[in-house]
């Protein structure tokens, strides 16, 4: 739309300095840094095994790399935990769903507001009274997100019995229940027809704009992440090869030959 | 009520002439009763009467402050929302004429709308309708503001003439504040020969259009209507058809305004049915599609229930379908017959309707298309009063309603009270003259001229027969009954309806006006033809994949040769057999202008994009090669290839004379 106002990308949320990783003898990621600002929606994009994956495992703290830093909100991170790392405001979906087939699209969507939740065994044993009341309050977020992602009529459907696109949809709400700060989808898009390509977009880009919430994307589709995203980032064979607004990136001759393959 | 009781013909014994008095009354003599519902945030939220008429009120301050005047056109975009519904409502307050516009329409349908109509003004629900309205804007200088209820998206949107409905109440209670008495004396100004609304008709041939309704129109046919099936404040119903659709405006709206009933909004357009089983509606009007829906669900679920259930559900439903209609019109039934249903009531009937949440329906109605028999019985055996109703825009939805005992499944019923019909013996086309006779078309008093005869006649369009006990049977469109080669009559959309009671079938298209022998186009069904395939180890990739599998050509070989049969033994359809078939590999599609926005074949689109094939029916070749040309839910455009077999189907001689 030609008279939308630009956003504003703010300072610098979380920075990633010479890190690198390696499974045994095999070198996952080489002395990689970037930064991820207030705001932006970055795209980490590389070839089949250029470590886009172990590079949001990383900052999701599921993997520790061996050398390097990871500063988030300024603060110089220790090892940590990935549920340390929920508490701090990153959520993320995963490549291949990790939703809870048997229990409902809501109640999937109420696990993502674990973490929000305070009322302990013996209070939510009796559920009268606050524990009922903290029950009301996560069931209302909940309900604001499923009403944000147009997803009402699969509230009570058990996630199993879901195509394919509406699961990933659930994947998002889950993460966004846990109102992060920064948000990690890892190929939210894969597998996906154009429409729910295209709704997919709409709903990042809103989830974006609405809550401010940044996001951290990886994505193979050419297409959508030249469309979305402020930034590119990309990786090939664990090592940066390219960083830029898309438009640099789409002509970095170093990214070419990435995707193209070059004679050597 | 007494109060709505009404006279003879249909004029309110109040002296209330306009929709808006009804509100004002409603707010005064019902202010706590339920008005409206709309689910939000998965809980139903409740506007009694009088918050409605505080709503609306403070909306009508706001679009008088941002400049509507007498007579000025509101275009209203958007699913059914109680606050589209009030801004239907204030434009009326204010003698404006609200224009609903079908909410999947792409943007140059709305241009078209909005050009004619020359509306100042457009609410609509969200960002899809405001993207669409700014893609057309410069083509639409008549247009000055355009106000959205949901801000979800447009926090960006910048543009001047842009406001948030918010706004528009905030700015009408300052308006309402400094101006004491202004809504109400607007309200007393206008006078039932007021206009009440233009819908556009979908129209399945050309450019939409403007059908004009005045407030006497609506108040009277809904004054009549409500008496003959005596409805009352304490009806609900669900108002989940297109609010573009004179249907919704006035079985939801209006009758609402009349009666003081409670109108539902569904959450969104995929719960319906979950909302339909909480709302749990007294009064309930669905097209054919949705009671066939309803009954393809059943007995797909059955299939998978155990064993017992299965059989108790069987057995029930063949009782119902012997006992079930004379228990519900009072006719005599065998006692033991009466006490079984009793039991099925219980064990089958009460849980089932439960489960579809017609456990509250008193009234029923289907229309626009002919419903299946099959189906039609279904619902009334398990006590449900359904009924057909036949009507059209231009005499505010109903001519022809059922009676609650003397209901024929092929029948549209008598001539509802206070209109008029009558046969055109030339042509078989039906006539009527009623208090809802619209005005006439908007800007188009040539179209008016040809529809409108001077003493008062309206051409429905339709080609009808009366039956023996004074029943309407509506068999075509008028102009669509033609003849094959030699002579014999041919009404393709009697064929056509006979194929589509196949649940395997959701579209057929007949061809035969001018021809030697019929020949149809499939259309599959995906749920039911998926389900089939499933059931039968019928592995398939796509539509188009699946359509053209010779199992599935096969399946619908037998439902056609079924038809035939049942043809053949009506001496004057003998000839519409057919003979030749062809399973299309897409779906026709309204954003492809093969249907209508209410799913009726456009016939010249079919045969203008379809030549080829339809040829190809005709000239005894095996399979034929298509490029089709498919239009994205984005508008852009792509092509698809494939080879279509087209098959022959058996006919059957029928015992008819010779030559």
């Amino acid at each position: 739309m030609s008279s939308v106002t630009e956003k504003k990308i703010g300072d610098v949320l979380l920075k990633v300095e010479n890190i690198s990783l390696s499974f045994g003898g095999v070198k996952a990621l080489t002395d990689i840094s970037f930064e991820i600002r207030e705001h932006e929606v970055l795209a980490i994009i590389g070839p089949n095994g250029a470590g886009k994956s172990s590079m949001l495992n990383c900052i999701n703290g599921f993997y520790h790399p061996q050398q390097g830093t990871i500063t988030y909100r300024g603060e110089k991170r220790k090892q940590m935990r990935p549920h340390q790392a929920a508490k701090q405001g990153i959520a993320r979906t995963f490549q291949n769903i990790a939703l809870f087939k048997g229990m409902s699209t809501l109640d999937n969507i109420m696990t993502g507001r674990l973490l929000k939740m305070k009322a302990g065994l013996f209070s939510s044993a009796f559920y009268k009274g606050p524990a009922e009341r903290e029950q009301i309050e996560h069931r209302e977020f909940c309900e604001r997100i499923i009403d944000f992602l147009e997803i009402q009529a699969i509230r009570k459907v058990p996630v199993g019995r879901l195509p394919y696109g509406l699961q990933k949809r659930v994947e998002l709400a889950r993460a966004l229940a846990a109102e992060p700060t920064l948000l990690l989808l890892d190929e939210p898009m894969a597998g996906m027809n154009l429409e729910e390509k295209q709704d997919m977009c709409r709903f990042i880009l809103d989830v974006n704009d609405e809550f401010g919430t940044t996001i951290c994307l990886i994505e193979h589709d050419m297409g959508v992440v030249m469309d979305i995203s402020d930034r590119v980032v990309v990786l090939d064979y664990g090592r940066k090869i390219g960083d830029g607004v898309p438009a640099e990136v789409k002509n970095n001759q170093a990214v070419i030959d990435a995707y193209l393959g070059v004679q050597h | 009520m007494s109060e709505t009781s009404g006279q003879p013909d249909g004029r309110d014994p109040l002296g209330r002439d306009t929709i808006p008095k009804f509100f004002a009354y409603n707010a005064q003599h019902r202010r706590d009763r339920p008005a409206m519902r709309e689910k939000d945030l998965g809980i139903w939220q409740t506007w009694t009467w009088g918050e409605v008429d505080g709503r609306v009120r403070d909306l009508a301050g706001g679009l008088a402050a941002l400049g509507l005047r007498r007579g000025d056109k509101v275009a209203i975009i958007g699913d059914n929302r109680p606050e589209l519904y009030w801004t239907m409502a204030a434009a009326q307050a204010l003698g404006g004429i609200p224009v609903p516009v079908y909410q999947d329409s792409v943007a140059e349908e709305i241009q078209y709308v909005i050009e004619h109509a020359e509306a100042r003004f457009a609410v609509v629900e969200n960002q899809e309708q405001v993207d669409k309205l700014l893609s057309i804007r410069d083509r639409l200088p008549m247009l000055e503001t355009i106000a959205y209820g949901d801000p979800r998206g447009l926090r960006h949107y910048d543009q001047p003439f842009l406001r948030n409905l918010a706004d528009v109440f905030k700015a009408g209670t300052a308006h309402n504040q400094a101006n004491p008495g202004f809504v109400d004396a607007e309200i007393a100004k206008g006078n039932g020969s007021d206009l009440a609304i233009i819908c556009y008709t979908s129209g399945t041939t050309g450019r939409p259009k403007g059908v004009m309704l005045s407030h006497d129109n609506v108040v009277r046919s809904a004054n009549l209507a409500v008496s003959f099936d005596k409805l009352n404040e304490t009806d609900q119903v669900l108002a989940y058809l297109p609010m573009a659709w004179v249907g919704d405006n006035f079985l939801s709206y209006v009758e609402g305004a009349v009666t003081g009933f409670c109108m539902n909004c569904p959450e969104s357009a995929d719960t319906v049915l979950t909302d339909l089983r909480e709302v749990g509606p007294t009064y309930f009007f669905a097209p054919p599609r949705i009671w066939e829906n309803l009954l393809t669900t059943v007995m797909i679920r059955m299939e998978d229930a155990s064993g017992i259930k299965r059989r108790m559900f069987h057995y029930f439903i063949a009782l119902a379908r012997r006992a079930g209609r004379n228990i519900l019109e009072g006719k005599p039934v065998a006692f033991t017959d009466r006490m079984l249903y009793a039991l099925g009531e219980i064990l089958v009937y009460g849980p089932l309707k439960n489960v579809l949440g017609l456990s509250r329906l008193r009234l029923a109605y289907t229309a626009g298309e002919a419903i299946g028999p099959d189906i039609f019985d279904f619902f009334r055996a398990l006590g449900i009063n359904l009924k057909q109703l036949y009507g059209q825009t231009e005499c505010t939805v109903y001519l022809c309603m059922h009676t609650d005992t003397d209901v024929i499944p092929d029948t549209v019923g008598p001539p509802a009270p206070g209109v008029e019909l009558k046969i055109d013996e030339k042509t078989g086309e039906v006539l009527f003259r009623s208090p809802g006779v619209f005005v006439g078309y908007y800007k188009n008093d040539t179209a008016t001229a040809e529809t409108k005869t001077p003493d008062g006649w309206v051409h429905t369009g339709d080609a009808g027969v009366f039956t023996d006990n004074g029943h309407l049977r509506i068999i075509d469109r008028a102009k669509d009954v033609g003849r094959l080669t030699d002579g014999a009559l041919f009404a393709p959309k009697y064929v056509e309806n006979k194929l589509k009671f196949f649940p395997h079938i959701k579209e057929a298209v007949a061809f035969g006006d001018g021809r030697d022998h019929v020949a149809a186009f499939i259309n599959i069904d995906l749920a039911a033809v998926g389900s089939w395939a499933e059931r039968n180890g019928i592995a398939y990739t796509s539509y188009a994949d699946l359509a053209g599998r010779p199992e599935v050509y096969a399946l619908l070989r037998g439902c056609i040769e079924q038809v035939n049969r049942d043809l053949s033994s009506d001496s004057s359809m003998t000839a519409s057999q057919i003979k030749r078939f062809l399973v299309l590999h897409k779906e026709l599609d309204a954003d492809d202008g093969e249907l209508t926005r209410t799913r009726k074949v456009r016939r010249s689109t079919i045969a203008e994009r379809y030549g080829t094939l339809i040829e190809a029916l005709y000239s005894g070749q095996p399979s034929i090669a298509v490029e089709a040309k498919i239009t994205f839910e984005d508008g852009r455009t792509g092509t698809f290839k494939a080879n279509l077999k087209i098959d022959e189907a058996t006919t059957y001689s029928t015992m008819r004379k010779a030559g």
